[in-house]
């Protein structure tokens, strides 16, 4: 949700600003009830949303080089945004040494070619140039944001540190120590503890199971060796996707991406990832940890990107727990009941696998009653589907809103690298709205029907839970 | 965990409209703001700014209230942002619970927040859906109306947000012993959330007295950015707004106590076995850009920026880079409130090294810039960042309303907001060094350790490396 810039304060985000609702997802959506809304509001309930034609243009340039992205030309604002993904990702660490993928994003700004990591650091500041990475199991995530008039310059400096980085032994160290340091924060923290413990009861021994951000022993053997061996095998033009939004011409993109990406080897050389499903039966778990209120994070198999029933899925998925205060989780778990403050379900496609996943933080001695309502409602939906009325709303909220996400020229920039990924087409962004009202209360039955069985519940609870019985 | 240490408050009240018609160069951005920002008052004496940004076809509608956590009587700390949450319950026409709803269903998405100058309420939506979330907000400005039953279980949901904020995080915990400490008269020692005993004892008569006194359209500013024609803006709330009668009742001055004289240094330990590393934070007392004399605010966001933000500044250097007694340091200068600021430094400690000597350190790179002043090198680079930031900000027309609205509700100008960047522009490096000089002053300061374990039960602690030389 949006909070202030202004509102957080201290390290590690202590907010000095407090909000109505927070959700660690961008999604949102709602259902509604519109049955007893009176005079003032009726006409407006009564009436479609608009679907706010997106007036954009999409661009397919292609490098002199051979390099393909996509543009939304836009001079409005004297800035470029660049955003591009390796797929890859932490799947892609050795075996024996996870956090490699996370350790090689947080070096591309510690020293490249001829400067070491002063140098760097001075030169990006200089230009006033944003250069930033993130990593996910299956990608690798970059965005580079400049002002027009430094755009060589970043280039120059973005090139270096995807094709020359130096990984120098002293900046290596420097950065190990910050990684550390963060995974001992993490080991105290409700919410990673969950998610650390969630994805291994959900994935064993895949990589998806193993820790993104590794473990301590193994950030501590990684060796500037693994991190050029990873370079080496995943930042190539075969695996690249690139999108750019802003004050910059189809012609000279081209010539920006040959200047950038042109030094990349042509193919990557990745393992194969199995494709994996999570086990059904369920699993509880319990992590005790001395706080006073648990954190549980709960999750499914689920349907994937490319599944033709994709779409219903998200529609279920916003109704049950993905649209904020219109959706069945928050009405039933926090509305009614008062026992949460955040609660929510999303989906998660992953390249080799699918699942739902959720998340609720409640006292100790009312988590049990927390779970027990969102599985009475997984169960609800499961049974009987959706209402007509309840997936009109939904579909109302999300064509309504889809240009929300189109605003800015980096959320435009990050709706379009999603839609490349997740390989959709072009014409995505004009079919999109139309694939959510296609949808029906069938379709929605059907996708439940094929994923949707709170028997497979994966749920971990960190905290000290009262009355929480463990399985699996 | 920010490595970078990225600044997180940056750009106090800046803003961003001029940005949106930059011309290719940082020269002099503030005339083609003035040009797009218009305010305006209704005759009931509510505030009104329009910022038209026709990039998309929707529209930033924000309704802000002189009140936040500040304004509220001693004993019921958290009521300020309790009323925030029961707004969105019911009124004569919004059914109990259904106004997030309603913004669903037009394609909207809402949301509200409380700091400890302002209270504000949003909603993003297409353009022609404007009209609508307007007369939304008209509507519960006045005739909020609140259950018993929905009162307590939304007293419920704050204490649980309080436990996430706050209880479950050791952080958060002494992040808010440490404001305490820090204000002795001034009630921003007293948490936005509130104290856990007091949120509890809430009730629905103490959150109708807040709102019968404060909300108001005379204590209230409209803001609407987006993709919008002012003087349509203007029309439709006048029509919407318009016909709510002022309230007298409003206080006309905003009563806050004034600190007494800061004449000792404090100290707050908090000793918790889920802190994930030892650390060290401090934060002087400031001014704000409210409360600030000539260009202190300013100056500060300059020293701040050399001193303290990002791997170039002088604390990463020192401490993380040149003597590694960190993992990470960093620091910031929060202006952006009513009657104070407060200047934040921090260091996380690196493996075996103690706090004592990193203290040390973070007093030494203090009291160089305070005895040499910052290079022209230095103060270029952090003017030239400083103005390129609000550029970056300046792509949301989300964040463009927050700013205006923020900067209004405590006490600036439109005028004040547009001339940043140029004041930023005119900060020199004897003003710097005068600020550092001024302002970071032990005597109004606290410092806060946080520690995983006692210290003196540590058997794993070995001695500090590097002993840095004192100065």
């Amino acid at each position: 949700m949006v909070l202030f810039s202004q509102c957080i304060g201290a390290p590690r985000g202590v907010s000095q600003c407090t909000s109505r609702s927070t959700r660690p997802t961008k999604r949102s959506a709602t259902h509604v009830v519109a049955t007893a809304v009176t005079a003032l509001f009726a006409a407006a309930i009564a009436a479609l949303p608009t679907s706010p034609a997106l007036a954009m243009n999409i661009q397919t340039v292609k490098s002199p080089g051979g390099i393909e992205a996509w543009l939304v030309e836009d001079g409005s604002v004297p800035l470029v945004a660049l955003r591009f993904a390796f797929v890859g990702g932490n799947s892609q660490d050795p075996n024996e040494k996870p956090g490699v993928a996370h350790f090689v994003t947080s070096m591309l700004d510690e020293g490249a070619g001829d400067l070491d990591a002063r140098a760097f650091q001075e030169r990006m500041e200089e230009i006033a140039m944003k250069m930033s990475y993130d990593d996910s199991r299956d990608l690798i995530y970059g965005s580079l944001q400049s002002l027009s008039e430094n755009l060589d310059e970043s280039a120059e400096l973005l090139s270096l540190a995807l094709t020359k980085p130096r990984f120098d032994q002293d900046a290596v160290e420097r950065v190990r120590g910050q990684l550390l340091a963060n995974l001992s924060f993490a080991s105290k923290s409700p919410q990673q503890i969950a998610t650390k413990a969630w994805f291994k009861a959900a994935f064993g021994d895949h990589p998806y199971g193993r820790e993104t951000n590794g473990t301590l022993d193994s950030v501590k053997a990684i060796t500037p060796d693994d991190l050029h061996a990873y370079v080496k095998a995943n930042f190539a033009r075969d695996n690249l996707r690139v999108v750019a939004v802003g004050d910059i011409s189809a012609e000279r993109l081209g010539a920006l991406l040959d200047k950038v990406f042109g030094g990349l080897p042509e193919t990557a050389d990745l393992k194969p990832v199995a494709d994996v499903t999570l086990p059904t039966g369920g699993k509880q778990k319990v992590i005790e940890l001395d706080v006073p209120q648990s954190v549980a994070l709960f999750g499914l198999p689920s349907l994937a990107r490319k599944d033709p029933d994709f779409i219903p899925a998200f529609v279920l998925n916003h109704i049950l727990g993905g649209g904020g205060f219109s959706s069945k989780l928050m009405e039933e778990v926090r509305e009614k009941r008062g026992l949460a403050y955040s609660v929510y379900s999303y989906l998660n496609p992953l390249d080799h696998s699918a699942i739902m996943q959720g998340s609720v933080a409640t006292k100790n001695e009312a988590i049990a009653e927390s779970l027990d309502v969102i599985r009475a409602e997984l169960e609800k939906i499961a049974k009987d589907g959706v209402s007509p009325e309840d997936l009109k709303a939904a579909q109302d909220y999300l064509t309504g809103s889809y240009a929300l996400r189109f605003d800015s020229n980096s959320k435009i920039a990050s709706q379009l690298l999603g839609i490349r990924v997740e390989e959709l087409g072009l014409d995505y962004v004009n079919t999109r709205n139309k694939q959510i009202e296609a949808v029906g209360v069938t379709d929605v039955k059907r996708a439940a029907s094929r994923f949707l069985d709170p028997d497979d519940l994966i749920t971990v609870i960190v905290g000290k839970p009262e009355g929480i019985e463990v399985r699996g | 965990m920010n490595r970078s240490g990225l600044p997180r408050h940056l750009l106090p009240t800046f803003f961003a409209l001029a940005m949106l018609m930059l011309a290719a160069t940082l020269q002099s951005p503030t005339a083609d703001a003035q040009s797009r920002v218009s305010e305006f008052k209704l005759d009931n004496g509510m505030q009104i700014i329009v910022v038209p940004d026709t990039r998309a076809p929707v529209v930033t509608h924000m309704v802000w209230y002189r009140v936040g956590a500040a304004d509220e009587a001693p004993g019921v700390s958290g009521i300020a942002h309790f009323l925030e949450h029961l707004m969105f319950k019911s009124t004569d026409k919004i059914p109990m619970g259904e106004f997030s709803k309603i913004v669903a269903r037009l394609g909207g998405q809402d949301n509200a927040f409380t700091s400890q100058d302002a209270t504000a309420y949003f909603q993003r939506i297409s353009k022609d859906r404007l009209k609508d979330v307007m007369a939304m907000e008209a509507d519960r400005m006045v005739n909020l109306r609140l259950t018993e039953k929905e009162v307590l279980t939304e007293r419920d949901v704050i204490e649980e947000e309080r436990r996430s904020r706050i209880e479950n995080r050791p952080e958060s915990k002494l992040a808010e012993q440490m404001d305490a400490v820090l204000y002795k008269s001034h009630p921003y020692g007293t948490p936005v959330i509130g104290w856990m005993h007091e949120i509890s004892s809430l009730t629905q008569k103490d959150a109708l007295s807040f709102y019968k006194r404060f909300y108001a359209p005379n204590n209230a500013i409209l803001v609407v950015t987006g993709d919008v024609v002012t003087d349509e803006v203007y029309e439709l709330a006048k029509e919407t707004f318009g016909g709510i009668p002022g309230n007298p009742a409003v206080p006309s001055e905003r009563f806050r106590p004034a600190e007494p004289p800061h004449i000792a240094p404090r100290r707050v330990t908090l000793t918790d076995p889920r802190a994930g590393k030892e650390s060290l934070t401090r934060y002087y007392l400031a001014p704000s850009y409210g409360t600030a004399e000539g260009s202190d605010a300013e100056a500060l966001e300059v020293l701040m920026k050399i001193m303290a933000s990002g791997t170039t500044s002088r604390m990463y250097r020192s401490l993380v880079v040149d003597k590694k007694l960190a993992s990470s340091a960093g620091g910031w200068y929060s202006g952006s409130s009513r009657d104070s600021g407060k200047i934040s430094v921090y260091a996380i400690a690196a493996d075996g090294q103690d706090m004592e000597t990193i203290e040390s350190e973070i007093d030494a790179v203090i009291a160089e810039v305070k005895a040499n002043g910052v290079t022209q090198a230095e103060l270029d680079r952090a003017k030239k960042s400083l103005r390129a930031e609000y550029v970056y900000q300046s792509d949301s027309q989300a964040s463009l309303a927050r700013r205006y609205g923020w900067a209004v509700t405590i006490g600036q100008t439109v005028a004040d907001v547009d001339a940043w960047p140029d004041d930023i522009a005119k900060v020199t490096a004897e003003e710097v060094q005068a600020a550092a000089k001024k302002y970071l002053d032990m005597n109004s300061s606290v410092t806060g350790l946080l520690l995983p374990a006692p210290a003196a039960k540590r058997a794993d602690k070995q001695p500090a490396q590097a002993v840095p030389p004192r100065g």
